[in-house]
């Protein structure tokens, strides 16, 4: 059982620059910010370390954070510019009983993060999901498709509603013949 | 033979008109495909089922549509799910019927605004006989939507329209 | 000699009578044997997540109804357990008693119909009329609290819809005392039914490290013989005050870990909640279920991360406050979603038929896989 400040404590030490911050202040959840391209290595030592033994990821969720600067396009939607895409995760170990949130933010106009599918096979599909709704592309991941929005999806679309978890998302009118808005 | 026993003469003969006839055989054996999409699929299962038993009106579940003749639509229609629900419909003998069962596929339901990957209503797709609304609608209002599917069919004809 | 056979890709579904829903499940044959399975989703997105940032904390109550919908009153509990975590409100006795027995009944149904799909799809259709039969007992028992046979909106931020009914607890103990003997009917009907356990023993075996590396939940990690349930190692709400045991699989009729196994978890688990159930009802504090509910819900900025012990598995909600009244961010982390990527390990080397044992076994709602 270790609390968030101890294993940020360990994780600094074993990497220093690509663990980035504890965010103590936040009620409930205490986060340890992490450089979007160390959280492999940081996430293996996680698992392998026998003092930390986080053997489940329990949730990985991608979040369009929304701090760009709002923008009009050629067409007049309202779009974000600049700001990040953030990925939260929840790691639990069954062995130890202790939990620790990792978060890492990547720029909006490219967003990569290592992906964390060869450490828990869980974040296969959870990554594919955050993809398909936020756009957040995972480096090394094996299938990285869509998979809960159609195919093709990006066809019949524009560029402004391929992701719909972005908080700038605009329905498209059509999508193969149906009408999409109510 | 229950109600028609010892109730015929010699003759062994009954005359009707072919368009009470043919209703009659089609609204007593609606084959339904075995089809459920979501929440309101658990109610239909519920209304097939022991309380409720949709075999008394002669709904049988059948897998294929080959040999279904209705659709009850149960559940949310989704813009990925409503091309494939449009190839079951085709796939469908004649005369075939759709119930459209619950709000979502009536209208879109709870999801009519924000439902990005929410066909808003099921009649965008595929002809509708009988909306049964409610989310989900409870196991009598299926029976009721069935009732009127049938009445439905009692007034169909086969006679060749003359204009 | 072996035999010449030949590859083969094969469909299956999304209308499928075994798939549970709209499931589409992409099949790498080579005759008989699978090779491959690709499970292909989102037949059923339905954008709760969308639907969670436009709306109010109270607003999305009714939308996670339709996560999980045969195990309504779990996904309503952990929502409300999350925001009451984030705003730090601390409900009354007996709001937390209610809650769980309701809870339990739940969980009752929703193993009932789990139980009786898993004996239907592979041929034992008497099972599945007798457990819809004991399900419409739970069903009315909850409809005549709060007014809906499904989808419940009960369990509130901060309280209840409704107060219980004056008959509630005479009918659950009476529910109670009907249903014992009717799980010993159920074993002698289908748990030790020589063909039940010639299809399900052996089949569909899951080791231990590969569940809890696929983050599987539930019944199906408690299956391959651990002990791990929310409800005792990270307990929430009252349940540290109950006695019940955590059933796992022990491999009586094969392996640890097979599709029996997770069948029988599933029928000991009801008898758990029986137990919980019987302790609870008869100890419900009297107060008023609704005098915790805030007037205005506006969580203070920051994250929560809660999870509870749905019937399916673990479920969690993680949840990003702006400090508004709309949740900036609702991520569900559900159980059936991390439950079903176990599906293509499980199915290598296995027979076609075997596919939807496993799949039944498994146990998902399409409702929470896509969302």
């Amino acid at each position: 059982m270790k609390s968030a400040e101890e294993i940020f404590d360990i994780l600094k030490k074993k990497f220093g620059d690509a663990v980035l911050s504890l965010d103590k202040d936040t009620p409930v959840e205490q986060i340890i910010s992490i450089d979007p391209l160390k959280i492999n290595l940081i996430s293996k030592y996680l698992r392998e370390n026998p003092e930390l033994q986080f053997d489940s990821l329990m949730c990985l969720s991608g979040v369009d954070d929304a701090n760009g600067i709002k923008v009009k396009d050629a067409e007049g939607n309202e779009i974000i510019e600049g700001g990040t895409l953030s990925v939260y995760y929840n790691l639990h170990s069954v062995s130890l009983k202790h939990k620790i949130t990792l978060k890492v933010s990547t720029p909006r106009n490219d967003p990569q993060i290592e992906s964390l599918e060869k450490i828990w096979k869980s974040a296969n599909w959870h990554e594919r999901e955050a993809f398909d709704l936020i756009g957040i592309k995972f480096l090394n991941h094996p299938d990285l498709r869509r998979i809960l929005m159609p195919y093709d999806w990006d066809e019949f679309t524009e560029e402004i509603s391929r992701h719909p978890l972005r908080k700038d998302y605009k329905n498209p009118e059509f999508y193969q013949g149906m009408k999409v808005p109510y | 033979m229950g109600l028609l026993d010892k109730e015929f003469s010699d003759g062994n003969i009954v005359i009707a008109k072919v368009d009470d006839l043919f209703n009659w055989a089609r609204l007593s054996s609606v084959w339904q495909l075995g089809f459920g999409l979501a929440c309101c699929a658990i109610e239909m299962m519920a209304t097939s089922m022991s309380h409720y038993d949709f075999d008394r009106f002669g709904v049988i579940p059948r897998n294929t549509p080959r040999q279904a003749d209705a659709i009850i639509i149960s559940g949310t229609v989704t813009l990925k799910m409503a091309l494939r629900i449009k190839r079951l419909y085709e796939q469908m003998p004649d005369p075939k019927y759709i119930i459209s069962m619950g709000s979502c596929a009536n209208c879109g339901g709870p999801y009519w605004e924000h439902g990005y990957h929410v066909l808003k209503g099921i009649d965008r797709v595929i002809p509708v006989d009988v909306y049964v609304p409610g989310c989900p609608p409870r196991p009598e209002a299926l029976l009721e939507g069935l009732l009127k599917l049938q009445e439905k069919i009692r007034n169909e004809s086969l006679r060749k329209k003359s204009a | 000699m072996a035999l010449k056979t030949e590859h083969m890709v094969l469909n299956m579904g999304p209308q499928h009578p075994s798939t549970h829903g709209v499931l589409r499940l992409e099949l790498e044959i080579e005759g008989e044997l699978v090779n491959k399975v690709t499970p292909h989703l989102g037949y059923l997105h339905r954008c709760f997540e969308k639907h969670a940032e436009a709306m109010q904390y109270n607003q999305v109550v009714p939308y996670t109804d339709r996560l999980d919908y045969l195990a309504s009153i779990g996904n309503n509990f952990g929502y409300a357990l999350a925001v009451e975590k984030l705003m730090g409100i601390q409900v009354p006795e007996r709001v937390e008693y209610i809650r769980v027995i309701m809870a339990e009944l739940q969980r009752i149904a929703s193993h009932l119909v789990a139980i009786g799909s898993n004996g239907a799809d592979i041929g034992a259709l008497t099972p599945f009329l007798y457990l819809f039969r004991d399900r419409e007992h739970i069903l009315s028992i909850i409809e005549e609290t709060c007014g809906a046979r499904m989808l419940y909106n009960y369990i509130w931020i901060g309280g209840l819809s409704h107060d219980i009914h004056p008959d509630f607890v005479r009918k659950t103990k009476e529910f109670v005392n009907y249903f014992k003997p009717t799980i010993v009917e159920l074993d002698n009907l289908l748990s030790f039914n020589k063909i039940f356990i010639e299809r399900t023993a052996n089949i569909g075996i899951l080791p231990v490290d590969t569940a809890i590396n696929f983050g599987a939940s539930g019944p199906t990690l408690r299956g391959s013989g651990i002990k791990f349930d929310l409800r005792r190692d990270d307990p929430y709400s009252i349940y540290d005050r109950f006695d019940f045991e955590i059933p796992v699989g022990k491999g009586l009729m094969g392996t640890v870990g097979d599709c029996w196994d997770r069948y029988n978890v599933r029928i000991r688990e009801m008898e758990q909640s029986l137990r919980i159930i019987e302790q609870a009802v008869d100890n419900i504090p009297e107060g008023d279920v609704q005098s915790a509910i805030p007037k205005r819900i506006k969580p203070p900025k920051g994250t929560v991360y809660k999870r509870v012990e749905n019937p399916r598995g673990e479920l969690g909600y993680f949840i990003i406050s702006d400090g508004t009244v709309n949740p900036f961010r609702v991520k569900v982390r559900a159980p059936s979603f991390v439950n079903l990527e176990v599906l293509g390990e499980l199915c290598k080397g296995n027979l076609v038929a075997d596919i939807i044992a496993i799949l039944g076994s498994i146990d998902i709602v399409l409702g929470e896989v896509d969302r």
